[in-house]
């Protein structure tokens, strides 16, 4: 894809360690900013939705990927093209519900929280909330409504980190009002 | 076809105008180059006017279509003048009225979305979301990769 060699910003690597502990700073001034481990949650989905609105963005921009068929591709370019890209792992995509509209990215590893141990007064913080928010949001301005949420966290002592999306219904576009 | 006629058509070969549209119908960015004729309305009737043609069409092509498509919508020609769309998947809507010559607008449309519109626009927090652009670098960026597209000609002004 000669398109894509010409745009500055390719190839750019970042340290990861860097990246990582970037994102440490942010969510501990975060729970400085906040009473409540609820709240810290609620700021990095919020976050997260700011930034996946506009990685959406830079995502098609980059991958020229057109819009997928149905769920199961989503799912599937998700997991293997946009955590590729952007965070440099492959999460697998199992646990389908039966109607096809709920499914869990297990990630064997996640960046954001390789030095990171939770003191026991944050035992609700959901530390890596932000990618719920990304997703959420990017996914939003591609018609489709989701529900995103953490099932599983290594940090609290699960297994394997799990993200389940629900896929709510998809956002038709509409004339605007007014527009006779 | 004659030569002559050949060279008044390549001579002819041009960019009239471009419109950009958000996901909601609003007109993020409209610029002319070679437009001769106006519509004779205000700007803002003309871009509802545009958004809602575009939008039928949309509805009617897919509506009508023997198969399931894509892409859907590409371009429409007139005696005069060729539209083309283009529609990412987030709904941001490209349109871009050249002269008939031009077959093909659909890469130069995706090149100005993927390197001027992301890079420019997207990627600088300073611009506000769902707005009219007026940032600076965008408009000139757009405006000299226009000016330089190979069917993008002056001398038919």
């Amino acid at each position: 894809m000669s398109r894509q060699s010409n745009r500055a910003t390719d190839n750019k690597k970042m340290n990861s360690e860097l990246f990582t502990l970037t994102y440490g700073a942010l969510v501990t001034q975060l729970c400085k900013d906040y009473e409540n481990d609820e709240e810290v949650n609620k700021q990095l989905d919020k976050m997260g939705y700011n930034i996946g609105v506009r990685l959406i963005e830079d995502f098609l921009a980059r991958s020229s990927i057109g819009r997928c068929q149905d769920f199961r591709e989503t799912a599937d370019v998700i997991a293997k093209v946009a955590f590729k890209m952007y965070l440099g792992t492959t999460p697998s995509v199992t646990n389908w519900s039966p109607a096809g509209d709920e499914f869990s990215l297990i990630l064997e590893n996640n960046p954001l929280v390789d030095f990171v141990e939770l003191p026991d007064n944050h035992s609700t913080l959901i530390y890596s909330n932000l990618l719920c928010g990304i997703l959420r949001g990017a996914l939003e301005m591609v018609q489709m409504a989701v529900d995103v949420r953490f099932a599983q966290d290594t940090l609290r002592g699960d297994n394997v980190t799990e993200i389940r999306m629900r896929f709510i219904k998809r956002i038709e576009e509409n004339l605007p009002a007014g527009d006779e | 076809m004659r030569v002559a006629d050949r060279l008044e058509a390549e001579a002819k070969m041009t960019v009239h105008n471009l419109y950009i549209f958000d996901r909601n119908g609003n007109c993020l960015f409209y610029n002319e180059w070679n437009r001769k004729k106006q519509a004779g309305i205000s700007k803002d009737e003309e871009f509802k006017l545009m958004y809602g043609m575009l939008f039928s069409i949309k509805s009617f092509v897919n509506k009508m279509s023997p198969l399931d498509m894509k892409e859907g919508f590409l371009s429409f020609q007139t005696s005069k003048y060729k539209l083309h769309f283009y529609e990412t998947p987030t709904g941001l809507k490209f349109v871009l009225n050249t002269d008939l010559s031009v077959s093909n607008a659909r890469d130069s449309l995706q090149h100005l979305y993927s390197n001027i519109y992301v890079e420019h626009v997207v990627k600088n927090p300073l611009v506000p979301e769902a707005q009219t652009l007026d940032s600076e670098i965008f408009c000139s960026k757009l405006d000299s990769f226009i000016k330089a597209l190979p069917f993008y000609s002056p001398r038919a002004a």
